[in-house]
């Protein structure tokens, strides 16, 4: 199976790690990600006012993209993720935003929100299977204390995102798991870790930071995993409590597919 | 044309496309709010100013550059009010306006460390500047 696959700006910079594993990880699970052509950055953020139209383009090219290739897109980074699924729900249900959106594009054909877009856990859950990921692992995490970290941008608003359940998702735990380590279930895993404001304020995300860390030590993980480039460096560099070691997805994924380069 | 606090109410509901009259005021926007004690002006607040036309108030509110949003208000409204739009739709009037920027290129060079993602500088790019 063959996916289009829109990897972002961090992807191709400091998060090169998550990146790299899922590639490899989805070979050895049998799909490929074939990165569109000329993505352009998503912005990062939903623009959420109304009479926003020019900062949702790109992503409307990249579900075009798709579109034409007649492909599902799969994002990884949460903040693509919930970009692109959410300019998605406006084309295909918001009149005015379709309309001005198109108006700006010379496309083949108008774009309607046609695109399937899938992150990659859910690729694994809803096309591989839990099942036959645990079929495909070589190395079982076995012993290991993993809890998730979802943060918001997955999640919520979940009427739109329909990711998992807002308030008590289960997509990454199942994920751990099926990986042969223990899923540690912790109150704080979808809470904020202080996104965005960490360029100019330390000081909110390191209390938020050191509430998550703490919550997740106190449940007894040993070490978090997160799908945001942003949420793993507000996990690293922001607070000063306790520290778990944090991963991203892929790489655990990619550990126990047998597929990691050590 | 200069704009009444009565245009700039009006703006600001069609901007954030939320329906301040649904507010039953139970408070759960501002419960849920990990920003809450950093505001001066609190989530729920933000939702009655705006029926109440007192845009000036918000518009110079320092709750702007602590909204987070990871949209636990919107989740959590049981009104579908969705608070977190409406603090967007101002810091968007306030962007929009020139030198309204909260965020400006020349102070990022001194922001920046080994292993910043580039995710953190395009949206706060996108949240605070125009």
């Amino acid at each position: 199976m063959v996916y289009s696959y829109y990897p972002g700006c961090t992807l191709k910079n400091k998060a090169q790690d998550l990146d790299k594993y899922a590639r490899m990880s989805a070979e050895a699970l049998g799909f490929t990600l074939e990165e569109i052509q000329e993505w352009q950055c998503c912005g990062a953020v939903y623009p959420m006012a109304t009479d926003e139209i020019a900062t949702k383009l790109s992503a409307v090219r990249a579900l075009n993209d798709a579109k034409e290739k007649g492909q599902d897109l799969v994002t990884l980074c949460s903040a693509c993720h919930h970009v692109i699924k959410r300019v998605n729900d406006d084309m295909q249900n918001v009149e005015d935003i379709r309309t001005r959106a198109n108006n700006y594009m010379e496309l083949k054909e108008p774009y309607s929100g046609e695109t399937k877009v899938l992150h990659f856990l859910e690729v694994i859950r809803d096309r591989i299977g839990f099942d036959a990921l645990k079929e495909k692992v070589v190395k079982p995490l076995t012993g290991r204390k993993i809890g998730a970290y979802y943060g918001c941008m997955l999640l919520r608003p979940g009427n739109i995102m329909a990711f998992d359940d807002p308030e008590n998702p289960t997509i990454m735990e199942d994920f751990i798991s099926a990986l042969g380590a223990e899923a540690v279930v912790y109150p704080y895993r979808n809470e904020c870790c202080g996104g965005y404001i960490s360029l100019k304020d330390k000081e909110l995300p390191g209390k938020l930071v050191d509430q998550v860390m703490a919550s997740a030590a106190y449940k007894g993980a040993e070490e978090l995993i997160t799908a945001c480039p942003l949420c793993l460096y507000n996990l690293k560099h922001s607070g000063s409590g306790k520290k778990l070691t944090v991963s991203y997805i892929t790489e655990l994924l990619a550990e126990a597919l047998g597929v990691k380069e050590e | 044309m200069h704009k009444t606090e009565k245009d700039k109410a009006i703006l600001l509901r069609e901007m954030s496309g939320a329906n301040v009259d649904k507010c039953m005021k139970c408070g759960k926007c501002s419960a849920s709010c990990p920003s809450y004690d950093e505001m001066d002006i609190r989530p729920h607040q933000f939702v009655s100013y705006v029926q109440n036309e007192d845009v000036e108030a918000l518009l110079e509110s320092k709750s702007l550059w602590k909204c987070l949003s990871c949209f636990a208000c919107v989740e959590r409204c049981p009104r579908d009010v969705k608070p977190a739009m409406i603090i967007e739709a101002v810091r968007q009037m306030v962007v929009r306006q020139r030198g309204g920027n909260y965020l400006l290129p020349d102070e990022v060079p001194e922001l920046l460390d080994e292993e910043l993602p580039q995710q953190l500088l395009a949206s706060a790019f996108r949240k605070y500047s125009k």
